[in-house]
């Protein structure tokens, strides 16, 4: 078959899985539903992995693209419906299908006692299918359906499973706020549009070429999508939606923190490297917020109670280190961080959903320990995971964030040092949750008895645990003297990069970084290790720990700096509107208006007197503005 | 003078007074079926208008025009004339009386939209207005034994009556500035030096008067009011069609003061446009009922649409009927789920939907698209309306006002999201009576979800429809 319609069917099947399930889920039945659901991203994952075996180089040469059809015909600029395949979409691809199977076939375990299973899988469907366009669009305009598209279904997945109101609130919150990092995505593209005349990447990359570094539009246009990917990302200031968002069902919190939605932010900033090389002011503000936000959200991370929170900040962190590393200008390196993180991030979700499952919906890790005898599949992959994602060699995580420490170390020592901080932290948190979990004192609930998962669940398990282990050896080190395979891989995509550290550096700083991990390793067994202490109450807490768990009252802050301002802005325009505000001015003027018949009593809210004076008001107001301007 | 230039026009007026002597010779139990025969004349004069729109070109010595906007509204104005009807078939039925005169006056208020489309002449245009108007006031007030309806008419009579006194205040002094009525002629009189205070304030009060009509900050006081009095399907229609009315004759008398007050002209619409996004978007946040929620929104909506015609280009006027288009479909969709939900729960307000999603995922899901499209999230047909729209401001030079436009819209992502998280939340207590939904009503509710997804997804075919009809149809 043609490789364009290939590359066509690719997102189709997703998406015609989510009209088959959500159209006809009540007469295909749960367990049919279900695995329409997940075989659709199957089969998606075999055509991307057909494309791939056949060229193994990701159509390095000129990216295999096709153009459906003319999309959005707005004048002087028309936008075609156009997808593109080059080793980024590619690798993108395999990585979204391949663990979004894996995280669907969890899925048919996890919800096989739910009656809206089928409903459930056609937004996973259409989850895929959005993050699908979003990484094949060949042009800003259709990313940007995907990019809103997987907002949409994330709030769909949160909020329609859940019809209690604070889960809705969850929903709502991660919704909006996704939408405040939107508009910056759009007024990006608007800027965009206003500079080249154009959104296909081709011809904006082109135009931008020519420009002089550090143009103004170019830093604008380039710190507007910055702040898209921060709401999509999760990235200070606007990262507090992610961690509410686990109120959903754990295989759409893997899916959300592994495959999709979190690293569209990644995607885009490494789909656009053309702009951002030409923009060092934007390069320097996203390592900034990086850094920022890897250290914040660990220093979060370290008090929380909750299993799902726990892991949701640890995302919010890693990522932060993969902005790190885009601002210093290893593209590729961030993404490799992107792809094994899509390994250990979705099986520390997925194996936690399974401890949750176990211990029938408890969240909370004071009420856990012990597991390690009850769930040994459980208990083995999350180590795997624990261990990949704080560093330790030979686990994926360790070559990629070696990595990004040998970038960030090439240009400068001190962003160095504060993330090998943050590295400690990653272990120490992860450390302490793994401890608490398995290890420790039995402290769950009477009459609940821990059962190890359906093989639907723990095999999904597995594969991403030798995933985990295996993923980092596609990307080592030069002084390890194999290829990296990675970095050759994407180099088409996301521009040549070298570290061009001393060999005897490099050793070093992964010899640092190890140790630093072992430290962190050690910190958390000396504090919570055999015979210590679970977390306390919330009342006994205090200091520095009170303000990590309380996740140093930002939401508060947002609540008192945004949301309340805006609500009584909103109430006074309403009050004024509404006839009690201005009224008494009306009322004093009355005698103008008494034409009318003096005043009317009306049932309803509003006066017309007071609308007619209004009115009049404003006519005075424009003619004297226009007569003055 | 070539009668087939008022094709649809004297069609409209024909079955007015066809549904008048339809209404009288039915028995008396029978007279709901006149909306039926108006569902069809509807249906009739919209296949006609892609047929046969009429021949282009001036009338009556100037005083009207056919041209490609206002075929394009009139099928505008058609379409939603004949959805509103389709949700009246059954809100008609309550009546024990006069049932057919609802869909007379519906279609004389078709009659005037379609005028107020074709004016190139200040007393056409004022009649149009009128003939427009007065009718809606009548459909306002049509629950007679409901004071809130009541009250709804009363007031739409008075201030609508201020408005067409500004309108007329306004167009006099045109009037004296040029010593002509029509458009053409006024505007060779005004390019040719007459720009004094005359001119300014003439400008500035016709154009007070139009923004009225589309209710726009800071004339869009009535609009809350009688949107929450009128029943649902009135509502509707002053919301969609009567809206569009005043975009049509907006668009036509815009560019009469815009040549010779250039850029004064401009800065007063967009200072207009952006106090309605503003206060429309930041006070449909408090209301708890949803007619006057959309009321709210609508304003806001005016406002976009403003920005459509301060472009003042071919290509803004066809994103403008784009958009119109979208917002039709969402408006109707809105306001047929919540004619539908208020027949079961007997009521509007916000805190009723609570289990709707249970009790209805038809009702809600059409609610859930219209609202995302009304908020403008892809792929519901409000993304692209508004991407067509800021795209021509951009091109424009004003890009701070696409940042504004697209900051409100964040904005009223809020109140809109609220109304879904209201509808999915659970009922307070069990209900399990089904929804029982009229057909017709059915129908509609579907065919404007449909096309909202169509319209966002595939905005190809009509966007080019439009530009077509726009370019070969210009005169």
């Amino acid at each position: 078959m043609n490789e364009a319609v290939l590359l066509c069917l690719i997102p189709a099947l997703p998406l015609v899985g989510f009209l088959l399930t959500g159209l006809l889920g009540k007469k295909l039945g749960r367990g049919l539903s279900s695995w329409i659901g997940t075989l659709t991203v199957a089969a998606s994952f075999g055509l991307a992995l057909t494309l791939f075996i056949a060229h193994p180089d990701g159509f390095a040469a000129s990216g295999l693209g096709i153009q459906l059809f003319d999309w959005i015909p707005a004048a002087g600029l028309t936008i075609a419906f156009g997808l593109m395949l080059d080793p980024l979409s590619l690798i993108m691809t395999l990585v979204i299908t391949g663990i979004g199977f894996l995280i669907h076939l969890y899925s048919i375990g996890y919800m096989k006692h739910d009656e809206g299973a089928p409903r459930f899988f056609s937004f996973l469907n259409l989850f895929v299918f959005s993050m699908l366009l979003l990484v094949l669009a060949d042009n800003y305009a259709l990313m940007f359906v995907g990019w809103e598209g997987v907002g949409l279904c994330s709030y769909l997945l949160i909020g329609f499973w859940f019809t209690k109101d604070e889960y809705n609130a969850a929903a709502v919150k991660a919704f909006v706020m996704n939408r405040i990092g939107d508009l910056g995505f759009l007024l990006g593209l608007f800027v965009m549009v206003a500079t080249f005349g154009s959104l296909s990447f081709g011809e904006v990359f082109a135009k931008a070429g020519a420009m002089e570094a550090g143009a103004p539009a170019l830093t604008l246009i380039t710190l507007m999508l910055f702040v898209g990917a921060v709401g999509k990302s999760a990235q200070i200031p606007l990262y507090t939606w992610l961690p509410d968002a686990m109120a959903g069902p754990t295989p759409v919190s893997a899916l959300i923190h592994a495959a999709t939605m979190v690293t569209a932010g990644i995607y885009m900033v490494i789909r656009s490297h053309v702009l951002y090389d030409l923009a060092p002011i934007a390069l320097t503000v996203i390592s900034v917020v990086g850094l920022a936000t890897a250290i914040w959200a660990g220093l979060i991370a370290l008090s929380q109670r909750d299993i799902k929170k726990v892991l949701a900040y640890s995302t919010v962190s890693q990522l932060g280190f993969m902005f790190l590393t885009l601002g210093v200008g290893a593209y590729s390196t961030g993404y490799f961080h992107v792809f094994t993180h899509a390994f250990f991030k979705a099986l520390l979700f997925l194996a936690a959903g399974s401890v949750i499952h176990a211990l029938s919906g408890e969240q909370d890790i004071r009420k856990m320990g012990g597991l390690a005898k009850k769930l040994p599949i459980t208990y083995i992959t999350f180590l795997v995971g624990t261990l990949a994602i704080s560093g330790i060699p030979p686990f994926a995580g360790f070559f990629s964030k070696d990595a990004i420490l040998a970038a960030v170390y090439a240009r400068s020592p001190l962003l160095w040092g504060l993330s090998i901080f943050a590295a400690f932290l990653t272990a120490f948190y992860m450390g302490r949750l793994f401890i608490l979990v398995f290890h420790s004192k039995d402290r769950t609930t009477k009459g609940v008895h821990p059962h190890e998962s359906p093989w639907t669940m723990t095999v999904p398990l597995i594969v991403l645990a030798l995933g985990s282990t295996a993923a980092g050896f596609l990307g080592m080190p030069a002084v390890f003297g194999v290829p990296d395979w990675m970095a050759g891989f994407l180099a088409p995509s996301a521009g040549e990069y070298a570290v061009g550290l001393e060999e005897g550096t490099e050793w070093l700083l992964m010899g640092i970084s190890t140790v630093v991990v072992l430290c962190g390793f050690i910190f958390a067994v000396l504090k919570y290790g055999p015979g210590k202490v679970v977390p306390t109450e919330d009342k006994k807490t205090r200091g520095p720990v009170r303000w990590s768990l309380r996740k140093f009252r930002v939401d508060e802050f947002y609540d008192a700096l945004i949301v309340k301002p805006l609500f009584a802005l909103s109430s006074w325009l309403f009050g004024t509107a509404n006839d009690r505000g201005i009224d008494g001015v009306v009322r004093g003027t009355a005698g103008l208006v008494a034409w009318v018949g003096g005043r009317v009593r009306l049932l309803q809210t509003g006066n017309i007197v007071f609308y007619l004076f209004a009115m009049t008001l404003g006519v005075i107001v424009i003619a004297a503005v226009a007569a003055l301007g | 003078m070539d009668f087939s230039t008022l094709t649809l026009e004297i069609g409209a007026a024909a079955l007015a007074l066809i549904l008048l002597v339809v209404g009288l010779f039915l028995p008396d139990g029978k007279k709901g079926q006149v909306g039926i025969v108006a569902a069809l004349g509807f249906a009739f004069l919209l296949v006609l208008s892609f047929l046969a729109p009429g021949s282009k070109g001036p009338f009556f010595m100037g005083q009207y025009m056919n041209d490609g906007i206002s075929v394009l509204f009139k099928q505008i104005f058609i379409l939603g004339s004949l959805l509103v009807t389709l949700m009246s078939l059954r809100f008609t039925r309550r009546f024990e009386d006069a049932r057919g005169e609802f869909y007379v006056l519906l279609a004389f208020s078709l009659v005037g939209m379609m005028g107020m489309a074709g004016a190139t002449d200040f007393l056409t245009l004022y009649i149009a207005l009128e003939l427009m108007s007065i009718p809606l006031v009548v459909l306002t007030a049509f629950e007679k034994g409901s004071m809130r309806s009541t009250e709804a008419g009363m007031k739409y009579v008075l201030l609508g009556a201020m408005s067409s006194a500004i309108l007329l205040f306004g167009l006099s002094f045109l009037y004296g500035a040029a010593g002509s009525f029509g458009y053409g002629a006024v505007m060779a009189a005004l390019t040719g030096g007459q720009t004094g205070p005359l001119v300014v304030i003439g400008g500035i009060f016709a154009l007070a008067g139009l923004a009225f009509k589309v209710a726009a900050v800071p004339f869009h006081m009535w609009s809350p009011d009688i949107y929450e009095g009128a029943p649902v399907p009135v509502t509707a229609f002053l919301a969609v069609a009567s809206k569009a009315a005043g975009f049509a004759a907006l668009l036509r008398f815009f560019p009469v003061v815009l040549v010779p007050l250039g850029l004064g002209m401009t800065t007063l619409i967009v200072l207009i446009a952006a106090l309605s996004m503003v206060l429309g978007n930041l006070t449909a946040i408090p209301q708890t009922n949803i007619k006057r929620m959309l009321a709210w929104s609508s304003i806001a909506h005016a406002g976009y649409m403003l920005l459509g015609v301060m472009v003042a280009s071919f290509a803004g006027a066809a994103a403008l009927v784009y958009y119109l288009l979208v917002y039709l479909f969402a408006n109707v969709g809105a306001f047929a789920a919540v004619t539908a939900w208020s027949e079961l729960s007997g009521s509007d307000e916000i805190s009723s939907f609570k289990g709707m999603w249970k009790k209805s995922p038809l009702i809600s899901t059409v609610f859930i698209v219209s609202l995302l499209s009304l908020a403008g999230i892809p792929p519901a047909a409000g993304f692209i309306g508004k991407f067509f729209l800021f795209v021509e401001v951009a091109h424009k030079g004003y890009l701070w006002l696409v940042a504004l436009a697209l900051v409100m819209s964040v904005v009223s992502l809020y109140y809109y999201v609220s109304v879904i998280k209201t509808l999915v939340s659970e009922a307070p207590e069990g209900e399990t009576s089904k929804a029982d939904i009229p057909l017709a009503l059915r129908a509609v509710m579907l065919v404007s979800a449909v096309s909202t997804v169509v319209l966002g997804v595939l905005p190809g075919p009509v966007m080019g429809y439009i530009r077509n009809i726009l370019s070969t149809l210009s005169s």
